[in-house]
């Protein structure tokens, strides 16, 4: 349990009298790609939540790098090496992609202090920049994030996720809304990432090629359980969820 | 700072050093409350258009500040003690005012400072032993510094200007400071930014208090330039003024409340020979600029730039102003 980068143990989480996560557990290791799928309703955001800490779970125990989360605040599991996406669009639109990059690992270099008293860029325009060349995005290095399309502000938001060098990431459906070049492109990206670095992601998507592709390990809920768990293969043969989600 | 605006910087000090030489003593007068009121406006500048966090009680820490500095130069001390003080407390004051904006947003946080503003002029006028109740405080030196005297009104506008260049300075620093960066942050998305590791509690309470402060510094000034001071003159109805200075010059930017400041202080002065219908000019002026352009005069100038020079790009945040 303990050498697992992220290990969920026993979750369950009702509202009112609706299960939406039943005794769920499972260990992520370091370097994995796991995909987590289901019907809409089957409890993937609630468990996303209650990972992330935003949701106090009614039983189990979540762990990230062998920290207990509870309701540990965002900015605090930020600092334990957790990077994340939003589902909708969180760039800050009103600064440049350079500004939402240095401002996505500045509170990670010095204190309060030095990050008064210091260099406006945190001494991190280089490193940032580095970043914006690894998601091909350097000729909009200083156009405002809110202007550029949906897909360019998927890929700048993710790389926020990254610039402060997580051990982990959690992708809320990164695949959402991008066209198919931008998203090729997204999931090149975030495998020679997971390749070179060894992070790990979590990955929660409805467009089945773009996990199938990208995950090394799928979990399939549906109805707040785990009903089947494998590699993409193993997943796309398994009867139960080709009748419970995919379809024939 | 490019070079383009260190040579507007340093035209506009030139100017400002100059304007007021040969004047007579009342237009010297306007001149240094505008001063004074912009570094107020400064403070509500970082905390409004810097951190979008509404606050309806600058001239409350105005108030505070005057009434600290003028209780400290009355009993004997240096200005530049109660000056320090008035900055001090009313940083303390402005943190503990920034809890509420932990758990309440927008209006309802209008409100709550709105309510402070009122609460600081009922202590004012009726806690008499302390602050003379409505008859206020009188006789407040106007300080001297290793000889130098800041006795006549045009003496007291350069010892203005040098402590309004000092704030300005101060403010820029720490606008463009990763500080500054976070405080934007927490008016864009504060959700986001506390997923990236932004302390948003933190970065909120900062806000409150370094924006207070500034009203607290100016309230400091004010206090030996007018000699006396009473609850009335900081009033809601002065927040109100205040805002409009940062919402009229244009929240966000960094000459916005000063260029606001100059509207409301200085463009009446100028509409008086309308005689009874300044006001009506004024307000309606105002009401067009509103309109036009919600991001203040920065944001008109910046359109007018952009229609002049097409090719040209100028910045796109609060195009929509303020969000109050």
């Amino acid at each position: 349990m303990s050498d697992s980068v992220l290990s969920v143990r026993n979750i369950s989480k009702s509202f009112g009298g609706i299960h939406a996560v039943r005794d769920v557990s499972f260990d992520v290791e370091k370097g994995e790609v796991l995909g987590l799928i289901g019907p809409n309703g089957s409890g993937k955001s609630t468990l996303f939540n209650c990972v992330l800490g935003q949701l106090r779970p009614d039983r189990g125990e979540v762990q990230i790098n062998g920290h207990r989360v509870g309701n540990m605040r965002a900015s605090r599991l930020n600092k334990l090496g957790v990077g994340r996406t939003f589902q909708q669009l969180s760039v800050f639109p009103q600064m440049s992609v350079l500004d939402n990059i240095i401002l996505a690992g500045q509170e990670h270099h010095g204190n309060m202090a030095t990050r008064l008293f210091g260099p406006s860029d945190a001494g991190l325009t280089k490193e940032a920049d580095q970043l914006i060349a690894f998601f091909r995005l350097e000729h909009l290095r200083d156009e405002m994030a809110g202007s550029l399309s949906y897909g360019q502000q998927k890929l700048v938001d993710a790389a926020m996720a990254f610039m402060a060098g997580p051990s982990l990431v959690l992708l809320d459906e990164p695949a959402g809304g991008v066209n198919l070049t931008m998203l090729g492109n997204l999931r090149e990206r975030l495998e020679t990432y997971n390749r070179e670095h060894g992070t790990t992601f979590v990955v929660i998507e409805h467009n089945m090629e773009f996990v199938m592709s990208l995950c090394t390990r799928i979990i399939v809920l549906a109805e707040g359980a785990i009903i089947a768990e494998g590699t993409p293969d193993e997943i796309r043969s398994n009867q139960q969820v080709i009748d419970a989600y995919l379809g024939g | 700072m490019t070079r383009k605006s260190i040579l507007f910087t340093l035209v506009a000090l030139i100017a400002l050093i100059l304007v007021p030489l040969g004047q007579g003593n009342y237009i010297i007068y306007v001149l240094t409350s505008w001063l004074v009121f912009s570094i107020a406006a400064m403070g509500l500048n970082l905390t409004l258009g810097y951190a979008g966090q509404i606050s309806l009680a600058q001239a409350a820490f105005m108030g505070i500040g005057a009434y600290i500095a003028a209780l400290i130069t009355l009993a004997g001390y240096h200005w530049v003690l109660g000056w320090l003080a008035a900055m001090g407390g009313t940083f303390v004051i402005g943190l503990l005012l920034g809890y509420p904006a932990l758990r309440v947003q927008h209006h309802f946080l209008a409100f709550v400072t709105l309510a402070f503003n009122t609460l600081v002029f009922l202590v004012l006028r009726n806690e008499d032993w302390l602050t003379g109740g409505s008859h206020g405080l009188v006789g407040m030196p106007r300080p001297n510094f290793f000889g130098l005297s800041t006795g006549t009104n045009l003496e007291f506008y350069y010892f203005t200007l040098v402590l309004f260049v000092i704030s300005g300075a101060i403010f820029y620093w720490i606008v463009n400071s990763p500080w500054g960066r976070a405080f934007k942050a927490l008016r864009e998305n504060p959700v986001r930014a506390e997923s990236l590791g932004v302390d948003t509690r933190r970065i909120t309470l900062l806000a409150f208090a370094i924006g207070s402060a500034f009203g607290g510094g100016a309230g400091a000034i004010m206090s030996p330039l007018v000699q006396f001071i009473e609850p009335g003159s900081f009033a809601f109805i002065h927040s109100l003024k205040i805002l409009l200075m940062v919402v009229v010059g244009g929240a966000g930017f960094f000459f916005g409340p000063i260029l606001g400041a100059a509207v409301v202080i200085l463009l009446p002065e100028f509409l008086r020979f309308t005689e009874g219908y300044y006001l009506m000019i004024y307000a309606s002026l105002v009401i067009v600029l509103m309109i036009y352009s919600p991001s203040g005069l920065i944001g008109a100038g910046q359109k007018l730039y952009a229609r002049l020079r097409p090719g040209r790009e100028t910045r796109k945040d609060m195009e929509k102003g303020a969000q109050l």
